[in-house]
């Protein structure tokens, strides 16, 4: 692939044809903030955060758009950048409910780290703020239209990731708001709750309810690991407090980057549940007894012997789970054909 | 040329023959229609019917003084066609009894004459091209408004039309892309882009699907320029749309008219059809093998639909919303594929540069702006209406020749060009040749064409304030800059017009305008800080004394107002006080009662009351009362 030789702060650097600005800048070291601009999303060029100066050009670019080129001299920091990102971003904390104090996203949030970043105050611009009444009508997702910055993530991530398009941008001006079609609340949308929105919210907008209301940003562990629900193998972290997880967030995963599905980010009420089943458990006399897993496996193993060898092995049928791995479904298909000697296995995943 | 000589014969005969006959012809645009002019054709009929007068009726669109309307013109076989302006139902039996019955002109009500080859002049009224409100006009693609009927394929056809047309089939397409260049035609749609280099590049663009757009959405205010084009000769920017479709290679167009339109898609509905009928669009065009379908989309009414790429987005039925460029629309465009986007006035100016040549259209005009530019003109001017000049004409031609000088014999203050992304200039820049480049360099821009004229009751930074509240109403939402920083600029001139600015607003002004203009993703948000930036350099003074003397110097802004009472004048009647909605008027009967500037709020309820002039409120009279006072800052 042709390759091209720009020079931005000062250094060149030489990137593949078709390398955006921000791209050549974040293989050059050069950080350039961005609310707008996800890799796994279309660009959107809206948020105007990244803009950067490129000599010759009358007014300046938003790099994420902005296609480097041979020869091209870029500057991240020049003072008619620093004035253009201030000044946003004064005006997006017009229009911020400045509750950092009390918000489940404070400490991961990049409005809050842009502002600390570029030394921005509040109060530059006194006037009208939005006052939208809080969504938190569905089990799932707190919607706070009033922290939310329009740089359109959560419509992208619908329509792209999910390929549902329940979101989109309604009204003009100032009173321009993200909505489900006919403005009304997700719960009444034909929103499945994935929370893919959610996961890429820059800011406090789209809330997990569950996660952002039982711990702080900072108070919590990552820990990685892979969904169990189903055999796709998603990554994503669980979030823990103490001794206990509270929610799940995404993570870059191999298989799923951070797309996860509701049951997967919102279906980790089972962990503490105390109905959890934590050991196995044999009837005994009409009541069930906790067990060993040897004794139980035993037990098994002893019925099924009993039954093949009365009645033949295709007297056994064996159905497995699709939320057994891949791994978990061939070993339990080999177990069936080959040791209890029956082609009768078959699986719920159904289309 | 077969197929369109026939035709052409034809109608130059219905034509002709339409004027051996009486002939009655109201003016029915937009502007026709709200002035009553269907009433007028109403008693028309009814008139004509009960006294059995055997002439034809027909209808025209505005000729562009909108001023005059309703207009009725009539002619008599052989005599010049005369237009009456102002007609009222009322008026009709007088007016057909005086010049058809007795062939006599009514002079009072006529406005003017128009001759036809051949036809015998009166003699005590002035000819059209002498009317002073056409004399400095070059009329080009308004040349058929007023005077034919928009919605007959033969009055178009009679009058030169599809001729260019069928010369552009039978060129190379690459030679008509030279023409269109050589013309030094540019777009009227605003940016004033070369049309010819812009036709280029859709040409040369890969793809064997191309697009051909007009944008009809014209959403400035005080703009109407598009609209009395396709309602008055729709075939024209039809036949544009042909000529440009053939030279770029494309076989499919689109017009976007916004739906508040109704008269102008119902004419563009029946020219598409007509000229589908006559095999002048459509399949195998002139039996040539050229196809090209138009279809009309209505667009909702959002201005920033105007802007081209939200225009393609909205077609393709999405929320109309910009898009990054590049890739411009020349690249990709609609649903991805090259196309090519003009102004509705672009495409009708096409078939004349075609038909009378490239050097002809070169002509006229100034160095880098070629042609004639259709205005309208709208504000405090005496002759409101629509007209079309050379470029490089002066402002003050435009305003004082043809425009009549402003209203009510007031001064004038400053003209606002441009639109709401343009800029004021005031009366010392009036000799500015009109043409893209001086405007711009001195702060406004061409625009579309809305022209208006402010008077010295007009309040700059009022004017400002009302561009404002347009932009942010109308911006899209999608870039920060131009969402929230139209937001905070209303809301500064909201408060430096209600009397609570500061000298910081002013900074705070430039450099949102500064940051806008660098930042915003589309020209509605680069722009929309110029009748800001624009009346802050003319007019600094007048932010200054809202500012810092709590003083509107045009006696506008309400809140900046002072009432009081001329005790001279008052009779102590007692009626203000009753009326003061805040119980700020005091006074014992039958001696002068006083207001009370604490509590007034100045509604205006005692002015209006008042019998005996006694209440004042003029902003001189709040000057005087401070002389010097100006707060520091
Ligand atoms: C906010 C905004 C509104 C616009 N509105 C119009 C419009 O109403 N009509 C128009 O022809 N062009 C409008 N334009 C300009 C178009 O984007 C485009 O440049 C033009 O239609 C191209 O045609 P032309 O080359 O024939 O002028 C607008 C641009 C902006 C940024």
């Amino acid at each position: 692939m042709a390759e091209i030789t720009l020079s931005i702060n000062n250094v060149n650097i030489t990137v593949p044809q078709g390398t955006t600005v921000l791209e050549a800048a974040g293989q050059a070291g050069v950080f350039i903030p961005t609310f707008c601009h996800d890799p796994e999303l279309t660009n959107f060029g809206a948020c105007r955060m990244c803009v950067v100066e490129i000599e010759g050009l009358r007014s300046l670019s938003a790099s994420c758009v902005t296609n480097a080129t041979e020869g091209m001299v870029v500057h991240t920091d020049s003072p008619a950048v620093q004035e253009a990102r201030k000044t946003i971003l004064e005006l997006l904390l017009a229009n911020h409910p400045l509750d950092c104090l009390t918000c489940g996203r404070s400490g991961d949030c990049r409005l809050q780290d842009y502002a600390y970043l570029y030394g921005v105050k509040t109060g530059s611009f006194e006037g009208e703020r939005h006052s939208y009444p809080l969504e938190d009508d569905n089990p799932f997702i707190v919607r706070d239209l009033n922290k939310c910055i329009l740089c359109g993530k959560c419509v992208r991530a619908c329509a792209e990731i999910q390929g549902n398009s329940i979101l989109d941008f309604a009204y003009r001006g100032f009173d321009v708001k993200v909505a489900p079609a006919m403005d009304v609340s997700l719960k009444a949308s034909d929103c499945v709750f994935c929370g893919n929105c959610v996961a890429m919210c820059p800011v406090g907008a789209l809330q997990e309810k569950g996660l952002r209301s039982a711990a702080p940003t900072w108070e919590v562990r990552k820990v990685k690991t892979t969904c169990p629900y189903c055999g796709t193998g998603c990554s994503f972290e669980l979030n823990v407090k103490g001794n206990k997880v509270v929610g799940v967030t995404s993570c870059d995963g191999d298989v799923n980057g951070r797309t996860l599905c509701v049951k997967g980010r919102f279906g980790y009420g089972f962990i503490h549940h105390p109905d959890r089943l934590t050991t196995p458990l044999i009837k005994k006399n009409g009541v069930f007894k906790e067990a060993s897993w040897e004794e139980a496996i035993k037990l098994v193993a002893q019925k099924l012997g009993r039954i093949k060898a009365k009645h033949s092995s295709d007297a056994l049928a064996v159905l497995s789970s699709a939320r057994c791995t891949n791994e978990e479904n061939y070993l339990l298909q080999k177990f069936t054909r080959a040791v209890l000697g029956t082609n009768n296995i078959d699986h719920c995943a159904r289309l | 040329m077969g197929h369109l000589n026939k035709l052409r014969a034809r109608f130059t005969r219905h034509y002709k023959d339409k004027f051996n006959r009486g002939r009655i012809v109201v003016g029915l645009g937009t502007c026709g229609f709200a002035a009553g002019g269907d009433q007028v054709l109403e008693a028309i009929r009814q008139e004509t019917g009960i006294r059995n007068l055997d002439v034809d009726i027909d209808f025209t669109s505005c000729i562009g003084m909108c001023y005059k309307e309703p207009m009725v013109e009539i002619s008599l076989p052989g005599m010049a066609r005369v237009i009456y302006g102002d007609m009222t139902p009322d008026k009709v039996p007088a007016l057909l009894e005086s010049h058809i019955i007795n062939k006599h002109l009514l002079k009072e009500w006529a406005v003017m004459q128009i001759t036809e080859e051949g036809a015998t002049l009166y003699e005590n009224i002035v000819k059209m091209e002498d009317n002073p409100f056409f004399s400095k006009q070059l009329r080009t693609v308004t040349s058929r408004l007023g005077r034919t009927n928009p919605e007959s394929i033969s009055d178009y056809v009679a009058t030169g039309g599809y001729l260019a047309l069928d010369t552009a089939l039978s060129m190379q397409r690459q030679d008509i892309i030279e023409e269109i260049k050589k013309s030094g035609l540019r777009g009227r749609g605003g940016g004033g882009f070369p049309t010819g280099m812009k036709w280029d590049f859709v040409s040369q663009a890969e793809g064997a699907k191309k697009y051909v757009v007009c944008n009809a959405d014209e959403g400035d205010p005080g703009a109407f320029m598009d609209r009395s084009v396709l309602e008055g000769d729709p075939h024209a920017v039809l036949e544009g749309m042909a000529i440009c479709g053939y030279a770029v290679g494309a076989d499919e167009g689109y017009i976007y008219v916004r739906a508040e339109y109704p008269l102008a898609i119902k004419r563009l509905q029946t020219a598409i059809v007509r000229a589908e009928e006559y095999g002048l669009l459509g399949k195998n065009i002139l039996g040539r093998g050229f196809n090209f379908k138009l279809m009309i989309k209505a667009g909702a009414g959002a201005f920033v639909c105007g802007e081209e790429t939200a225009l393609l987005t909205s077609i393709e039925g999405n929320r109309g919303m910009p898009r990054v460029r590049p890739p411009f629309p020349a690249n990709r465009g609609l649903w991805g594929k090259p196309t090519n986007l003009n102004n509705v006035e672009t495409y009708a100016n096409v078939p004349f540069v075609i038909n009378r040549g490239s050097d002809w259209y070169a002509s006229m005009g100034t160095k880098k702006s070629k042609g004639s530019k259709v205005f309208c003109l709208t504000g405090k001017i005496n002759n409101t209406g629509l007209i079309e000049v050379p470029m490089g004409i002066s402002l003050r031609e435009i305003i004082f020749s043809i425009g009549g000088g402003v209203q009510n014999g007031k001064k004038l203050k400053a003209v606002q060009i441009g639109g709401p992304s343009g800029g004021c200039i005031c009366e010392e820049d009036l000799d500015l040749p009109v043409d893209y480049d001086s405007l711009s360099a001195a702060g406004a821009m061409m625009g579309s064409g809305g022209l208006v004229v402010l008077d010295e009751t007009t309040c700059m930074v009022d004017i400002a304030r009302f561009f404002l509240s347009f932009t942010q109403t109308e911006s899209c939402g999608k870039c920060t800059p131009c969402r929230e920083g139209t937001k905070r600029m209303l809301e500064i001139l909201t408060r430096i017009c209600s009397g609570a600015g500061k000298m910081e607003d002013l900074a705070d002004l430039e450099r949102l305008g500064r940051v806008m203009k660098n930042t915003a993703l589309c020209g509605l948000g680069q722009t929309c800080a110029n009748p800001i930036l624009s009346t802050m350099r003319y007019f600094k003074e007048e932010y200054l004394a809202h500012i810092q003397d709590l003083f509107c110097p045009a006696g506008a802004c309400r809140a900046l107002l002072i009432y009081q009472i001329d005790t001279a004048n008052c009779k102590g009647c007692g009626k203000c006080a009753k009326i003061c909605p805040a119980g700020a008027i005091r006074g014992e009967k039958n001696t002068p009662h006083v207001i009370d500037l604490e509590k007034c709020i100045k509604c205006g309820a005692c002015l209006t009351e008042c019998s005996f002039e006694a209440i004042k409120n003029d902003a001189a009279l709040s000057w005087n009362k401070r002389p010097n006072t100006r707060r520091s800052a």
